[in-house]
């Protein structure tokens, strides 16, 4: 058996891909983040809370309705972005023309309420959510086992990153959307409907987070607390790299989530803090973020 | 100004006579959260920096004290100020790191850094992990005063307060509140006018977290135990939520709001269970949408009102 620093390689490949995976959950949180956070100047708190309600979406369809992974895959992200348009109708607008902190302090509220309202209703313990058949199992490549749905969550999760990636940058919707959040009142004057373009993003950056949850429902257990856990390190992640472009944030959460995955192995006692090291690094080498421009 | 004094006065007699009119670990509960929140106003209601962080001085500053007095069997006084002197380190070094941004940002990396020292507190062999630092015994203060005795320890903790308010006050009349308050309105305009504008913030950032910590310290000798929940990030939210409700900025606000969340906790935790977390988001969002100003800032405004149609 071959070994790399003493490690054996069958476990570093194990931990660089479980980096992966969780890098590929950073990615496709801190780029929801970063979406709405370009248009609407708002950090969205419940931006967890939103991808574990799309986690228990899953498990509530399979466990209820006996709708299947596939299904849930589609409608977890449109249920929890309706709900965010909602949220954008009712509250989130109301709230463009204050402090940006504001935004923070109500979607911090709205967090507590929905995470409150799961705990109460299914305990913190976690519950169990089978691996879809097609993809249970595990490819031998030779020099490792790679379970293959460790394989799915890392290219699905890519390709929703690079279409979104193609659609802000290179499709006229996109021009439009990165013109309005350049400068919404010119923007409006050019005739594009900025109010509707505001309440898509947000719909469509939480149905991001939405489409996280159901990925990860079979990997991790659906527990209330998945969702506030995982937010700050994203908050972490988004720091680092900075708000200010979309292959950035991508770059960055995978960055980060392989860097966890080699600390695991190499340091396992500072695998929980180390993202948080790197943010302090980069606050003091390049404070406006990896990716980042200063406004 | 006599008006002031009277009002103070009034306040000063009511924790007075506290604890024959309640029960007295609650007032006591009361004041350290009041303490805690009026030590976060000043950072970010007076200097605008909002920190989503504080929980991390409170925790730090109880596991501090408890330690030293628990396990090095110091005198209640020098827990105290050893749990006090901690957080401040500790704001000093996260106030380095997080002024290099501003805003949104501040907040997060404040969040992402209170974060980060919870983790290290699971693993520390020092914190007792899920379990917490428990049975920390109250001592005598300076060797002669019994605080095993509730009476005796809630006129202390009201000592406590008192004088941490008397310096926030301070603080915030002086000219160098007044910087604060420039930095606050406008941030260029400080910078322009010759302020060394990251000084000051850092200034005020250490001792926000100093009187954070030295409400950590005195609600872990209440309790007589130092546990997670401190520096858990849910009460770093609740810090936040005390003084919105109460009313950022006002001098007074975060008592109130202390008040309230700590007796409404205390009443609802055994009847509706985790639902107390929902409660706090509903309250979290209507301040947010409806109450910016919170309860004091809203009677001020009405004051103001009514004096000027007169």
């Amino acid at each position: 058996m071959s070994e790399v620093f003493g490690v054996p390689l069958q476990a570093l490949l194990g931990q660089l891909m479980l980096g992966l995976v969780n890098g590929s959950f950073y990615a496709m949180l801190s780029l929801g983040l970063a979406v709405i956070f370009g248009m609407l100047n708002i950090i969205n708190f419940a931006h967890g809370a939103l991808y574990m309600m799309g986690a228990f979406i899953a498990w509530m369809s399979l466990e209820y309705l006996g709708i299947g992974y596939w299904w849930s895959l589609l409608l977890a992200p449109v249920l929890v972005g309706m709900l965010g348009i909602l949220i954008e109708r009712s509250m989130l607008q109301w709230l463009y023309k204050l402090d940006h902190l504001y935004g923070l302090l109500l979607t911090f509220g709205l967090a507590l309420i929905i995470e409150g309202l799961f705990r109460d209703l299914f305990g913190v313990s976690g519950l169990p959510y089978t691996i879809p058949e097609e993809l249970a199992g595990a490819f031998n490549l030779g020099f490792m086992f790679l379970p293959k749905y460790r394989a799915w969550i890392v290219l699905s999760s890519l390709t929703v990153c690079l279409l979104t990636w193609f659609m802000i940058e290179k499709t006229r919707l996109g021009a439009y959307l990165r013109a309005a959040t350049e400068n919404p009142r010119l923007t409006q004057a050019f005739g594009i409907n900025v109010p509707l373009m505001v309440m898509l993003t947000y719909g469509f950056g939480v149905a991001l987070a939405g489409f996280a949850g159901v990925l990860a429902a079979p990997a991790l257990q659906v527990s209330p607390l998945m969702g506030s856990n995982l937010i700050i390190v994203v908050f972490a992640v988004v720091v680092i790299g900075g708000m200010g472009s979309i292959l950035g944030s991508i770059l960055t959460g995978l960055g980060l989530g392989v860097i966890e995955g080699l600390t695991k192995v190499f340091y396992p006692e500072a695998s929980a803090t180390v993202v948080f090291f790197v943010m302090v690094l980069v606050l003091l080498l390049r404070p406006a973020g990896l990716f980042g421009r200063e406004k | 100004m006599s008006r002031q004094t009277l009002g103070y006065g009034l306040l000063l007699l009511l924790g007075l006579v506290a604890p024959a009119l309640a029960y007295p670990i609650l007032v006591m509960k009361v004041l350290c959260f009041a303490l805690f929140a009026c030590a976060f106003n000043l950072l970010t209601g007076f200097t605008g920096l909002l920190s989503f962080g504080h929980a991390a001085f409170l925790g730090t500053a109880g596991y501090v004290a408890g330690h030293a007095i628990k396990i090095w069997q110091f005198p209640p006084e020098w827990g105290l100020l050893l749990g006090t002197l901690a957080a401040a380190a500790l704001g000093w070094l996260f106030g380095v790191l997080a002024i290099r941004r501003a805003g949104i940002y501040f907040a997060m990396i404040t969040l992402a850094l209170a974060q980060m020292m919870y983790f290290i507190f699971i693993q520390a062999p020092f914190t007792g992990a899920e379990d917490g630092l428990q049975g920390v015994p109250r001592g005598r203060l300076f060797g002669v005063l019994d605080l095993a005795d509730d009476i005796n320890l809630y006129y202390v903790v009201l000592a406590i307060f008192t004088l941490a308010f008397w310096l926030i006050h301070r603080t915030i009349h002086s000219p160098f509140g007044q910087v604060l308050k420039a930095i606050r309105e406008n941030e260029a305009r400080a910078i322009s006018l010759g302020y060394d504008v990251a000084k000051y913030k850092l200034l005020a950032f250490v001792l926000s977290a100093a009187l954070a910590g030295l409400a950590g310290a005195t609600k872990m000798l209440v309790f007589r135990f130092a546990t997670l929940t401190d520096a858990h990030w849910h009460t770093s939210g609740e810090v936040v939520l005390m003084t919105l409700l109460g009313g950022m900025g006002t001098v007074l606000g975060p008592m109130a709001g202390a008040a309230i969340i700590v007796t409404l906790q205390d009443q609802l935790a055994d009847k509706v269970g985790s639902l107390v977390t929902v409660i706090m988001g509903l309250i979290f969002v209507v301040c947010v949408l409806v109450f910016r100003r919170g309860i004091v800032g809203e009677i001020g405004a009405l004051y103001r009102k009514m004096a000027g149609t007169r």
